[in-house]
């Protein structure tokens, strides 16, 4: 296991704005080429965003930084590797009908 | 790109719902996070406010020494494909820069008061109010601890009144899911009232 800033090389904001926790990852499968230049902690990012996953969610399963996993998914997404899809904050979030099945579930509980 | 590499199975993105935790250092932040849902570990960078640390580097350089520290962290899976995500805010002041991005697009956020220390949440309370973020307030009952009213707290807390607080008992799971219900009730009462 290589110390997590090892593997961004001191990197611990990715470009631009940051990602939410609540944002959806989804990775492609790299290719020959591809796997020149990851490094093992991008191709463990990938395996785990195979399917949807939020930033949240695939920090704690890999047991990596917050900050760390936003640079992996930086390096992925400049490459094509994966895609995010971040809510905005008046899309789903404060969605009447999802908070209504919110609180339909929570009284369930 | 080729967009062929990413044609994934439909359905099965999940709809992610945030609720943040705020409330001072010690108020039950994680107790509330561990009984009411799945408590996930989580690390993240420069919250070393809840340490006790100083903060000693004030250029932004990330200091060489690892500073991650664990965050509050759950969730709550409902067969409806909604996960409803908690996440604690750290406590100081100085870290108040992490929140910004906690609570954009969050439902809603939960302010845990302690009576032996009700200014502990005063910040937490301003920074709710400033971003018009609909909030509750939580009284954690503490054994031992004065146990005042609901008025009396509004009052010590100069809350407004459309502002709900519960009293609760965190380390109980019906209680901690009742504080949860309070304040999805309270996001959806004030997003009609603010639609009109």
């Amino acid at each position: 296991m290589v110390r997590p800033y090892a593997v961004t090389r001191g990197r611990t904001r990715s470009q631009g704005r940051q990602l939410d926790l609540v944002a959806v990852v989804v990775g492609a499968a790299p290719s020959r080429m591809d796997r020149r230049w990851l490094e093992p902690e991008h191709l463990r990012v990938l395996s785990r965003c195979r399917q949807p996953v939020t930033v949240a969610d695939l920090a704690s399963d890999l047991d990596l930084p917050l900050g760390v996993v936003r640079v992996l998914i930086g390096d992925l997404t400049d490459k094509g590797l994966a895609r995010v899809s971040t809510p905005a904050p008046s899309e789903f979030a404060r969605d009447e009908a999802v908070l209504r099945m919110v609180l339909d579930e929570l009284h369930t509980l | 790109m080729s967009s062929t590499l990413f044609e994934r199975p439909a359905g099965a993105r999940p709809v992610a719902i945030k609720i943040l935790i705020a409330g001072g250092f010690g108020v039950g932040k994680t107790t509330l996070v561990s009984t009411a849902s799945e408590i996930r570990p989580l690390r993240t960078e420069g919250a070393r406010s809840e340490a006790g640390h100083a903060l000693d580097d004030v250029a932004g350089v990330q200091p060489k020494e690892s500073t991650t520290v664990a965050m509050d962290f759950g969730r709550i899976t409902f067969e409806s494909n909604i996960v409803l995500y908690l996440f604690g805010t750290p406590g100081q002041e100085r870290f108040w820069f992490m929140w910004e991005g906690l609570a954009r697009g969050a439902v809603g956020a939960i302010v845990l008061a302690d009576t032996r220390r009700l200014a502990d949440c005063f910040g937490a309370i301003d920074f709710f109010e400033q971003r018009r973020t609909p909030f509750v307030v939580a009284v954690n009952h503490f054994d031992g601890a004065p146990r005042y009213g609901e008025a009396r707290v509004r009052v010590a807390l100069d809350l407004d009144p459309g502002v709900p607080i519960v009293m609760c008992d965190v380390r109980r799971r019906e209680s901690a899911v009742q504080v949860l219900i309070a304040i999805v009730e309270h996001a959806m009462r004030l997003k009609g009232s603010r639609r009109v």
